[in-house]
């Protein structure tokens, strides 16, 4: 009767201690060791994944910064306040982190550039644009479908009568519109970068004025008024260099077509 | 003449096994056939190389779970007369091994490891796998043929698994009615997928 009991139990509990005594022998054979930084690390970053960084997620960054491959500064979406953190984790100071946005180098609505065609494909730019170079008059300027709006993972995109606009409150500058973007109109810029040419339009001055009411026509006038040199124009493009660039809004005030805009500097 | 039985034994042996890998494979296939291990089917037939990943997992932990049990089924149950343990045992068998191919992928193939996420530990709780050691009792099977039982039943499961994550890449490039978006599609063409398998039925009269 007792032995109706004891071998079962013995079997199966003999069973159960071999098996967990050759896991344990393996698990330690096999063990793979993690750095504990790592995970700390990763506890402090936004865990959006969104890849802004270079790397494939915040699980690669973090193994990353670890690693030495990335700088603790890296993560767009953290900012200052996770580089800190990850400079305290790994006790060396990260150096200061330029916040940076995502601009759309453009400024045609449906008013304000004309449209060749309707386009009533699939709502996509990417679908959109190999025909004629997009329903829109210029070919450089913005499709209005969305792409960017789609890609984007914080909700920083907004299509307003044809024409994509960053919320930069929003914006981590991910760069994942850049990407999606057929026209690549879409540019990342330090945020304290109060002025941007918002037209991509290689065409001559005459047939941009023809297409678009706000377009850059090459005219060259902000590109003398600027006393800091910040201005060039390239063929029929003005751009500004972000790093002379002083904010003195200078430019705003000759541009014809209104193609330089002020963004509001939020930080 | 002696060799010659030998030979004939030996190839009416081969052909039984031929019989039992095709039955597995096909006509009986664990997914398709038996709906056996749908989570997983399910859960990670969404990419090609994890589906291929999981199937080859789930076959090396069928294989040696089915000779395992097999082994203690004959040597330690049918010996003490203690049959109703076999579920218990078998569970008990099939965690461990579970666990040792998570510690050796984890080792040698993290990105496997990483993709797979919780369904590796979920194959503990797979029932094609305990369904396979405890058919192998049910039908009466030797060692031999309980091993390769299980061989060909992991490699049916790595077959619908493989075969479906092809469906499904496909799928994420169709144009679905919203509502039908995700799963419901899935569940609709596994059931393609199943009624093709069934077409295999009577086939080898089994």
């Amino acid at each position: 009767m007792v032995y109706d009991l004891l071998i079962p139990t013995a079997i199966i509990g003999g069973i159960g201690l071999l098996s967990g005594l050759g896991l344990s022998i393996a698990s330690k054979k096999f063990e793979v060791k993690v750095d504990e930084r790592v995970g700390m690390i990763r506890e402090v970053l936004p865990g959006a994944n969104c890849g802004a960084c270079g790397q494939t997620g915040c699980d690669a960054f973090a193994e990353g910064v670890v690693e030495g491959k990335c700088k603790p500064n890296a993560c767009p979406v953290g900012g200052q306040e996770v580089a800190d953190k990850i400079g305290e984790i790994l006790g060396v100071k990260a150096e200061a982190a330029v916040v940076k946005v995502a601009r759309v180098m453009c400024s045609g609505t449906y008013e304000s550039c004309k449209q060749k065609y309707e386009y009533s494909g699939i709502e996509d730019c990417a679908a959109a644009a190999p025909l004629f170079g997009g329903p829109s008059a210029c070919t450089y300027g913005c499709v209005g479908l969305g792409n960017c709006k789609r890609a984007c993972p914080f909700d920083a995109i907004v299509m307003i009568n044809g024409l994509a606009r960053i919320i930069e409150s929003r914006c981590k500058a991910c760069e994942k519109c850049v990407a999606s973007c057929p026209k690549r109109i879409i540019k990342i810029v330090p945020k304290s970068n109060e002025y941007t040419v918002a037209c991509s339009s290689l065409d001559k001055g005459a047939v941009v004025r023809k297409n678009c009411t706000v377009g850059c026509i090459g005219c060259g006038k902000c590109s003398k008024v600027c006393q800091h040199g910040a201005i060039e124009v390239q063929g029929t493009l003005a751009k500004i260099n972000p790093d002379a660039c002083i904010n003195c809004s200078e430019c705003i005030g000759v541009c014809p077509t209104g193609a330089i805009k002020k963004y509001k500097c939020e930080i | 003449m002696e060799l010659f039985y030998i030979v004939m034994e030996a190839l009416s042996r081969l052909g039984s096994l031929m019989t039992i890998t095709i039955s597995a494979l096909l006509v009986k296939n664990f997914v398709l056939s038996q709906f056996l291990g749908i989570c997983p089917f399910l859960g990670v037939s969404k990419k090609l190389s994890t589906a291929t990943g999981m199937g080859f997992a789930v076959t090396f932990v069928m294989t040696i779970a089915s000779l395992v049990t097999r082994l203690l089924y004959n040597r330690l149950l049918v010996t003490y007369g203690l049959e109703y343990l076999q579920t218990i045992l078998f569970i008990l068998v099939i965690a461990a091994l579970v666990q040792l191919v998570e510690i050796i992928l984890k080792k040698f193939v993290p990105p496997l490891y990483r993709a797979l996420g919780i369904y590796l530990p979920l194959i503990t709780t797979n029932c094609a796998v305990l369904g396979v050691a405890l058919l192998n009792v049910d039908v009466g099977y030797d060692v031999l043929e309980s091993t390769v039982y299980g061989f060909a039943a992991g490699l049916g499961f790595t077959l619908a698994l493989v075969l479906f994550a092809g469906v499904r890449e496909k799928l994420e490039y169709s144009n679905i009615p919203e509502s039908f978006k995700g799963l419901p599609i899935a569940l609709i063409s596994a059931a393609f997928v199943s009624l093709a398998f069934f077409g295999f039925q009577g086939l080898l009269g089994i």
